[in-house]
């Protein structure tokens, strides 16, 4: 097992490598930063100078390495619009996120397991079958649109949520929380609902057809055949079985749940970090969007690996050393 | 004689289709004593394994009971549901599924499974479980027990998940236990293990057993009585030794003849000709007079005798044997 850690860091610094790379790229490719920096009455010799400053003279290998070295603690240099260090500005507009994140990939667990359940064991209910048809409407509609018709619906038409912005926000330290306030908590409900109604529903299905299967399997008609409860043979029998697959793509989920919060931070002008990358793409801010794209891979490739490590504690069978069992 | 522990009269169990209703079970009748192995034989679809799934409640939908009756001692239970017949399994009847590789739940230790069913009809704690568990793992022939129970069924060799399979069935101390092929999907050398433990178990503890299988060898060593099915009934019942050495229906003369080592001396094995009809083409009169070389015009005009009318041994109005009494 101690192996397959450590193959699967290694395979994760690779990625990361990789996408620090096309990171770096970006300030080579979109123009020379020089040109930005420096006004219109510049000189060669400005320019020789402060080229030498920064370290652009240098060949292409040695840069990068810097870049890396840099990135590694978390510095990503100047903003070219605001003039502060980039990675302040993430993290001021990280918690918004974050906290849009974690409400919506709660709901849509939660919401997601407990439906699928339901529908699974229900399956010939006419209430589970309502609920399977109201799926696809979440599976298939744009996020985008999910959140202007709830936008029309509770701010426009009913006037009961706000319908942008965060609210009220309390200061802990160096995190801003809208939980603590009515208003926050306000402003959390139709964002959190757009971006987590895909990965419910989608979570949704994934159970109910995992569960569906599980259901079918000999140990179940078993465990029913000792006579255990229903309520034991669904949730402590079946469920588990089925979570393999469901953290798999569960996983996959909250990852996509941050970095494609853009387009719900966009609709709802949700201050957090995906609203920063848009408009640091209109103003073609390049150290934002390398640390905003870094941030993002770091983030897609932690919780890939938590996903990894944790089929070994839910399926015993793996954790069976792979090499004494014939390493396949 | 006492009152058997389980007595079934003229079952009947039909699963309507949309082309008809089939009858998988028709009109089954049979006793079996405390302390009795019943071998229940028959080609696949027979109706071996549908006969026992409607005794323990656990047939699948849409198939169902609609007359005949099931007594546990002196309790109908044929139109128990729900929660008052899932406290007879388990408690006072358990099953034993053919593959032992697939009738443990992969992600719970044996531990687990004892404890959960253990539990679940005895008033006990969770310490006492533990230990009634391990005595139940004991008494199976589990080496080591104590230290194996916490273990999960993938560290088990095949003969060893049949022997946590019959503990599980046993745990809670039923009067009947119905085993469903239990050494079909077994080795050889393992099966006769098994059985002996089969043996062994009804023996000590006087559970009535009802031995489902294909398997004529298997009967022979375990059974006490034997019950023929053919499509849907019981074709012949009888004491082992006599309806092995002295078959009175065709079809258990078929089985015998073409069942190696059933009958003394080396020869080419016999075969049924032809196959089972299937449950929606059965033919009129005796089902199996179209494979039947002694078959006359009444077995194709009258359907099968019953077992009461030719000495309650066997359905057949031209049997191999003619009944004592019928001679006279």
């Amino acid at each position: 097992m101690l192996a397959y850690i450590i193959r699967r860091v290694a395979q994760s610094l690779l990625v990361l490598l990789v996408t620090g790379f096309v990171a770096f790229s970006m300030f080579s490719f979109v123009g020379d930063p020089i040109d930005n920096m420096l006004g219109q009455e510049r000189t060669q010799a400005d320019i020789d100078r402060l080229r030498g400053q920064l370290g652009l003279d240098q060949p292409f290998v040695v840069q990068y390495y810097r870049f890396l070295e840099q990135a590694v603690q978390g510095n990503f240099g100047l903003s070219y619009r605001q003039g502060r260090p980039v990675s302040d500005i993430l993290m001021e507009r990280l918690p918004a996120t974050l906290e849009l994140a974690f409400v919506s990939g709660f709901l849509a667990l939660a919401g997601g397991i407990g439906l699928g359940i339901f529908t699974a064991i229900r399956k010939r209910g006419v209430s589970a079958n309502a609920i399977m048809t109201v799926s696809l409407i979440g599976v298939s509609l744009p996020t985008f649109l999910i959140g202007i018709v709830l936008i029309y619906v509770f701010s426009v038409e009913m006037g009961l949520l706000p319908s942008f912005g965060r609210g009220e926000v309390v200061r802990i330290g160096g995190w801003t929380t809208g939980f603590l306030t009515e208003s926050g908590l306000k402003a959390l409900i139709l964002p959190a609902i757009t971006l987590g109604l895909y990965q419910m529903t989608l979570i949704m299905r994934l159970v109910r057809t995992e569960m569906l299967e599980v259901l079918r399997m000999d140990y179940i008609r078993f465990a029913r055949a000792r006579g255990i409860r229903e309520r034991s043979v669904n949730f402590r029998h079946a469920l588990k079985n089925t979570l393999v697959p469901v953290i798999t793509i569960t996983g996959l989920q909250l990852g996509s749940i941050i970095a494609f919060a853009i387009i719900t931070e966009t609709v709802f002008q949700w201050p957090g970090v995906g609203l920063l990358f848009i408009n640091a793409i209109q103003f073609v801010d390049i150290p934002v969007m390398a640390a905003y794209l870094m941030m993002i891979s770091v983030m897609f490739v932690g919780i890939n690996l938590i996903v990894d490590l944790l089929y070994f504690a839910i399926d015993p069978r793996l954790r069976v050393d792979r090499t004494a069992a014939g390493g396949h | 004689m006492s009152t058997p522990v389980l007595s079934l009269r003229d079952l009947v169990v039909e699963i309507p289709t949309r082309t008809g209703v089939l009858r998988p079970v028709n009109g089954v009748s049979f006793d079996i004593a405390a302390g009795e192995i019943l071998g229940v034989v028959g080609e696949s679809g027979a109706g071996k394994s549908m006969t026992g799934n409607a005794v323990i409640g656990l047939l699948d939908r849409p198939a169902r009971i609609v007359s005949g009756e099931v007594r546990l001692l002196d309790q109908p239970i044929q139109s128990l549901r729900g929660e008052a017949l899932r406290r007879l399994r388990g408690k006072r009847m358990g099953m034993i599924f053919q593959d032992p590789l697939t009738s443990l739940n992969p992600l719970l230790t044996i531990g687990d499974q004892l404890t959960e069913t253990i539990r679940e009809h005895l008033d006990v704690g969770q310490s006492e479980a533990r230990e009634r568990a391990i005595a139940a793992l004991d008494e199976v022939g589990i080496p080591a027990a104590r230290q194996r129970i916490g273990s999960y069924p993938h560290e088990f060799s095949g003969g060893m998940r049949q022997r946590v399979v019959i503990a599980l069935a046993l745990c809670a101390e039923p009067e009947l236990v119905i085993a469903d092929e239990p050494t079909t999907a077994l080795d050889v050398s393992v099966q006769a293990q098994i059985i002996a433990l089969l043996k062994r178990l009804c023996r000590d503890r006087g559970v009535a057993v009802m031995l489902v299988t294909h398997d004529m060898g298997v009967i022979a060593e375990a059974a006490d009585r034997i019950a023929v099915m053919y499509a849907g009934g019981v074709v012949e019942l009888g004491p082992v030794r006599e309806v092995i050495t002295r078959p009175f229906h065709p079809y258990t003369g078929g089985l015998m003849a073409s069942t190696p080592g059933a009958s003394k001396g080396m020869r080419r094995l016999r075969q049924i000709p032809g196959s089972m009809p299937r449950l929606d083409a059965l033919p009129d009169g005796c089902p199996f007079h179209p494979r039947c070389e002694r078959a006359e015009a009444a077995c194709r005009e009258n359907p099968g005798p019953s077992l009461a009318a030719c000495d309650g041994r066997a359905a057949c109005w031209f049997p191999l044997t003619e009944p004592k009494e019928a001679v006279s």
